[in-house]
């Protein structure tokens, strides 16, 4: 065949297929992948991390040909990995506490400038609670003073290693186990959120993205693209967490792209501070949809319901549908307030 | 060769010339001058191949340190008070991962009340966090324990934190030799650290450690400091063999050979205590010194030798445990036990006030009277106590001691709310 | 290096491969290979999800496709043209966006294999046994083709001058060119299947005995037309349908007018309408006696007629005919759905009436052979496709089934596996049944959105006249895409997803890119991810065993 077709079976939305060029086919398909988070470790059934974080760091290695150290935040992903005598990783890795891991990393990029050694990339990674909450100044710290790391946040919306509290990252109505729907609560209150990807975009550090465990393919590429820039990036990955979402083990990357098709957490990437691309929602859901699946927004159907409490949800996903241009027929998104404004530099690629 | 030089910018000189890899530091005073030549000899280009990180925190400056010195870098610091204490959970980390960061506390009292001025709350608040603690008693000393701390903290793979008295010590003007880079170069080797972040031989540091082993770890912590009790002396005498000057050591004794009454002190102090005991030494009474250099490790065999014959000690401390009175004098007492040492300890100095030659004489005449209570404040002002504790005795709300003392003393101008 | 690292805090990279977290599990994946509706669905019981599979990849991949495709049916070129395509019906594809076009791959590759030339492949080794095939229409080739690969030596007899039965006296020349339909027979024959045209088989047990035949395969379709009783219509130019074709196929056009009038709603009407168009008639008018909807016709067949100007008159019956007019009564739908007289009538003028009101098997062959079942005109046969007479098997048009080439092929195909058992003395057993793979097991997140392509056809001005061929092929991009469309289900078709999405890296491919991939129980905590992921539901969980 001369002319190489537009189209395969699966698309762009499976991992691989034996139809596709080596290139085309995602790390994960890889025999040879690096696994830089390999068996053993003692993530639950189903954890959305434990796959976030071998996608991530598999592509980042591919990306610096395997010359790659991590620095990672207290949190699951360290407490799974990481418990004597056994370790799943499979890369120079450093745990040092919760609230420091950007600045860990940091320290890193810092000691392998002095030594010269560019050949070497690093990365820092951690839960929602190490990075949105806790771990915020020094997250904040990296992106402003522009040091050379790629910061990776793995979301499953809650303190699940300390028994599933609330954390700055919970969605509304979300029960934890410190935010129980007793005494006419509804879960979680609706505050104003915390979008930790547009608080990196103000840093207007070179690249920020969010992604899913639900597109791997989509999560490998950022991270490539990630590591085709110095300086800070930003990298906020969904990743359902079946124990404290009370979802099945098996629908994790369901939950997760349910998550994206609903419009609840917009997938997009950012250049220098401005939106440049988003995934569109392909078969558009309601937000019940996605929620429905998961034990801890049970209260909102139990007896005759919250209806109430699932119109203010959809009317958030509404808004990030409209705001990011999420539908097919939207134009691309310019509503990203003063954001847009502010980008103005002229960094690019390296 | 000697130059006039103020503490802060020997001390920095002394680890530029110590070549660290990182310095990373958020200011603070009293240690802001040391940082601040220190970002100017890098990026004047002075000082090659070292990165200087601005941190948004204390917290964020020791952390870094743990990534660089992870790395395999050499890397440095220097903090005082609400800074140290910012840092304290990183503090037992670095030490936990035996990570050889070196820094600089320039001590200064603890807040609430806030107060910018010496004593060592900061760093004996963090007595347990793992660190090596040396103490400086002027800045030649200062200059000196920097050099010998890389070298310390390098061989036993364990972060080393040198004391030195804020502005007493950091502000001063003196007289100072810092060694040249060519005799640093000969004392300290390269850092060859004992675990790196490298992907060629990829290891995992951090990891979670249970009941099964932790124990172990910790124990092999202490191992590590009690095996600095005989380090720490041989550094101290490479160094006096080689730069001439005796500097750093567990301890030092100042005339109290054959002393009944012997002041154990910490830090910049030891200059006035030892004018003070040349005095009474000159008047025939047989008091005695001992400075001591190294709180952590603490050298209780080598304390205990030196107290031993004497009748009498009294720890000088510029640091209150709160609720039991002396933090040093509890491992002093540890060293004396079961000697007939009588031991005594004196709060003195806490957030800048000066211990004079004058209240150390009149320490040591009530001590020799027989007079000296276990714990004493030296220089309390017990018409202020005596009068707040009768206020707060009336009982109803009386607000917070200080404020009411500092109107006391009309240093501030409000009235009673 | 290591005996430096502090104890316990720094540990070696991998390690955790000592805990083994297989034991965490209560459910364990297993791979499997469900029945894909289209395999299902197609009476000649081609495995189509695995041809289409091997012609996704293109170049080399056709010909696989083909050697796969023709293990099941000898006939891809003709199948792709006159197939009614059940597959397509069945196909999971269709609630996503619209069926694959497996029919218009299947005759692509037919296509590819006539002009590259691709031979069947060899036979066994001769077995010595005999076997008679009387009829050389699909189920008949079929059966032959079967038995021949199988070592066996076979004969087919063949009534009329050149073989193909139905597929050339009953399917015009514009659906399926006879070029194609001579290729694909003579590749049959090659094998070395002995075919005598022009041999009726009137005496079935002296055939049999002369030709000392150890079986016997019936395969004589059904030809002979049904007629109706109308009033007159003797007296009028009245010719039935299935007669009109053969006509044509002979080289014998039959005698139409201008005005043609068609009675009957099943395809033979629909044919006998197209080349009525073509043999001159101005509009020729199909009379039914139902409405459009119960017409037994295909839907594509029924659309292609009237593109060409085939004319419809529903719910109508022919009362009677009267030299040029036809007397036609409106009739009525019951309650049940039966169209009832309603007694009103009305006058058409007609020169032509051809009946296509369906066909009957001649069985005469079958006198003197005792224990064969006639139900209906057509002979029973048992799950073996063999009648009441031993050694006598049967398929095609001549027993009850739906009467369509790729029943027939199926029948051969069947009849072939139970001869083989018989005169080996070992009764085939039922071809074992996969669980259907059905539309809850795909996930269709992961297939691209693919509207499927249209094959052109012929200009409608040179449908009026001429019997070139309507429906064109694909052309290869369009047949390589079409295939690619198949969604694979229940089939792995290495798409690396559950290797890709395992979050204990508990899916290994032990043998490289391409080859099945197995579970690592060592470490697979069971939570059903790559089920859950799996684009065509090829993984089920099942109970650990305890």
């Amino acid at each position: 065949m001369s002319t190489p077709l537009p189209f395969y079976q699966t698309g762009t939305f499976a991992v691989g297929g034996r139809l596709l060029d080596e290139d085309d086919r995602a790390v994960q398909s890889d025999p040879e992948r690096s696994n830089a988070i390999t068996k053993g470790h003692r993530a639950c059934q189903g954890c959305g991390e434990a796959l976030g974080a071998r996608v991530v760091l598999d592509a980042a290695l591919r990306a610096a040909d395997g010359r790659l150290v991590a620095a990672n935040a207290t949190g699951c992903l360290e407490v799974f990995s990481t418990p004597y005598p056994e370790s799943s990783w499979r890369l120079p890795w450093i745990h040092s506490l919760f609230a420091n891991a950007p600045a860990v990393a940091t320290g890193v990029a810092a000691a392998l400038r002095a030594k010269g050694r560019t050949d070497i990339r690093v990365v820092g990674q951690g839960g929602d609670g190490g990075t949105v909450d806790i771990g915020f100044a020094c997250l904040s710290g990296m992106f402003e003073r522009g040091d050379d790391v790629l910061y990776v946040c793995y979301d499953n919306q809650g303190y699940m290693n300390t028994g599933v509290q609330r954390s700055g990252a919970t969605p509304p109505a979300a029960r934890t186990a410190t935010t129980e729907p007793l005494g006419g609560h509804s879960g979680n209150s609706f505050g104003q959120g915390k979008s930790a990807p547009l608080i990196a975009m103000a840093h207007e550090i070179p690249y920020v993205a969010t992604a899913t465990v639900a597109d791997l393919r989509d999560l490998e590429q950022k991270v490539t693209r990630a590591m085709s820039f110095h300086g800070p990036r930003y990298i906020h990955v969904l990743v359902p967490c079946p124990l404290g979402w009370g979802s099945a083990t098996g629908e994790t990357i369901l939950i997760a792209r349910l998550a994206k098709e609903s419009g609840l957490f917009p997938v997009f990437e950012a250049v220098e501070g401005r939106i440049t691309s988003v995934a569109r929602i392909r078969h558009k859901v309601a937000v019940e949809e996605y929620l429905r699946r998961q034990k801890r927004f049970a209260h909102l159907f139990a007896g005759d319901g919250r209806p109430d409490v699932l119109a203010r949800l959809q009317t958030l996903a509404n808004r990030n549908i409209e705001r990011y241009g999420l539908l097919d027929d939207a134009d691309e998104p310019t509503d990203i307030g003063l954001l847009d404004a502010l980008a103005t530099s002229e960094r690019g690629p390296v | 060769m000697r130059k006039q030089l103020e503490g802060s910018q020997a001390v920095a000189q002394a680890v530029a010339r110590c070549r660290p890899e990182v310095v990373c530091a958020y200011p603070i005073t009293p240690q802001t001058h040391i940082v601040e030549a220190l970002s100017r000899l890098a990026l004047s280009g002075e000082l090659e191949r070292c990165e200087v990180v601005n941190v948004e925190s204390e917290f964020a400056a020791m952390s870094v340190a743990i990534g660089a010195s992870a790395t395999g870098a050499r890397a440095y610091t220097a903090t005082a008070s609400q800074g140290l204490l910012f840092m304290a959970e990183v503090l037992f980390n670095a030490s936990g991962l035996g990570l050889p960061i070196v820094m600089t506390c320039a001590n200064r009292a603890v807040g609430s009340p806030i107060n910018i001025w010496n004593d060592h709350s900061d760093s004996m608040a963090m007595r347990d966090c793992g660190w090596i603690q040396l103490y400086a008693s002027d800045n030649q000393e200062a200059v000196d324990l920097h050099i010998q701390a890389f070298r310390i903290a390098e061989a036993l793979s364990t972060p080393v934190m040198v004391c030195m008295d804020g502005f007493v010590l950091t502000h001063a003007f003196e007289p100072l030799d810092v060694p040249s880079q060519e005799q640093v170069d000969g004392f300290l080797p390269g850092y060859e650290p004992r675990q790196v972040l490298d992907p060629d031989d990829p290891m995992t540091i951090g990891a979670m450690v249970g009941p099964e082993a932790f124990t172990e770890v910790r124990y092999l912590a202490h191992a590590k400091q009690i095996e600095a009790l005989d380090f720490i002396p041989q550094v101290a005498e490479e160094f006096r063999e080689r730069f001439g000057r005796a500097s750093g050591g567990l301890l030092d004794s100042y005339r109290s050979e054959g002393a009944e009454t012997v002041v154990v002190a910490l830090g910049s102090v030891l200059g006035t205590l030892a004018e003070v005991v040349d005095e009474l030494r000159d008047q025939g009474v047989a008091v005695g010194a001992v400075a001591l250099k190294a709180f952590r490790p603490f050298p209780l065999e080598e304390l205990r030798g030196v107290l031993g014959g004497a009748q009498r000690v009294i720890v000088l401390e510029r640091a209150l445990a709160v609720g039991i009175g002396g933090i040093v004098s509890s491992d002093v007492r540890t060293a004396l036990a079961g000697l007939s040492v009588e031991a005594h300890t004196v709060i003195a100095g806490l957030g800048g006030r000066a211990i004079t030659r004058r209240s150390l004489h009149a320490l040591l005449a009530q001590a020799l009277a027989g007079q000296l209570p276990e714990l004493h404040f030296l220089d309390l002002r017990t018409d202020v106590i005596e009068r707040e504790l009768e206020r707060t005795r009336d009982g109803g709300r009386p607000g917070p001691h200080a404020e009411s003392i500092l109107r006391d003393l009309r240093i501030v101008a409000s009235g009673p709310v | 290096m290591s005996d430096t690292r502090p104890f316990a805090i720094t540990l070696d990279v991998g390690s955790s491969l000592a805990n083994r977290t297989g034991d965490w599990r209560t459910e364990r994946p297993q791979y499997v290979r469900r029945l894909p509706p289209c395999n299902h669905g197609c009476p000649a019981g081609e495995d189509i999800q695995a041809w289409l599979y091997e012609a996704e990849s293109g170049g080399g991949g056709y010909e696989r496709a083909w050697r796969k495709l023709v293990a099941d049916n000898p006939l891809p070129a003709v199948m792709g043209r006159v197939c009614f395509h059940p597959c397509e019906t069945a196909c999971n594809r269709a609630q996503l966006d619209e069926a694959v076009g497996i029919n218009s791959v299947e005759r692509f590759l037919g296509d590819e294999a006539i002009s590259a030339g691709w031979e069947l492949p060899e036979p066994h080794a001769v077995t010595g046994k005999r076997v008679l095939v009387v009829g050389s229409g699909p189920s008949g080739l079929s059966v032959a083709y079967q038995l021949a690969l199988r070592g066996h030596h076979v004969t087919i007899r063949e009534q009329a001058p050149k073989p193909g039965g139905m597929m050339r006296y009953g399917i015009p020349a514009y659906r399926l060119p006879r070029d194609v339909l001579d290729a694909e027979i003579e590749r049959i024959l090659a094998l070395g299947v002995q075919l005598e045209c022009g041999e009726r088989v009137g005496d079935l047990r002296a055939a049999m005995r002369e030709g000392a035949y150890d079986a016997t395969f019936l395969a004589v379709g059904a030809h002979v037309a049904k007629h109706t009783e109308i009033p007159g219509g003797t007296a009028s130019h009245v010719l039935d349908a299935i007669a009109m074709l053969h006509g044509l196929e002979e080289g014998e056009p039959p005698q139409i007018g201008r005005t043609v009038v068609v009675y009957g709603g099943g395809d033979t009407a629909l044919d006998a309408a197209r080349s009525a168009k073509r043999l001159g008639a101005s509009a020729p008018l199909i009379i039914y006696r139902r409405t459009r909807e119960q017409m037994p016709a295909h839907a594509t067949e029924l659309a292609e007629a009237e593109q060409e100007g085939i004319t419809f008159r529903w719910l109508s019956t022919i009362a009677g005919v009267d030299g040029g007019e036809l007397k036609i009564e409106r009739m009525e739908l019951d309650e049940n759905g039966f169209p009832q007289p309603t007694g009103e009538y009305e006058r058409l003028s007609a020169d032509t009436v051809v009946l296509a009101l369906g066909q009957d098997a001649d069985l005469e062959l079958l006198g003197g052979l005792d224990g064969i079942e006639i139900v209906d005109h057509t002979v029973a046969v048992d799950e073996q496709m063999m009648t009441g007479y031993p050694g006598v098997f049967a398929g095609g048009d001549m027993v009850p089934a739906e009467r369509m080439v790729a029943v027939a092929i199926g029948h051969g195909r069947r009849a072939a596996r139970c001869i083989d058992g018989w005169l080996r003395d070992v009764p085939a057993r039922p071809e074992p049944q996969a669980e259907l793979a059905a539309f809850e097991e795909i996930n269709p997140w992961y297939y691209s959105d693919a509207p499927r392509t249209v094959r052109p056809l012929l200009e409608e001005i040179r449908r009026q006249s001429t019997f070139e061929e309507v429906v064109k092929g694909l052309d290869e991009a369009s047949a390589l895409y079409e295939a690619r469309r198949c969604l694979s289900c229940g089939n792995c078709f290495s798409c690396d997803n559950c290797f890709g999405v395992c979050p204990d890296n508990a899916v290994l491919k032990p043998g490289g890119a391409g080859a099945p991939y197995a579970f690592d129980l060592d470490y697979c905590k069971g939570c059903g991810i790559c089920v859950t992921e799996c684009p065509c539901g090829a993984i089920e969980m099942i109970p650990e065993e305890t």
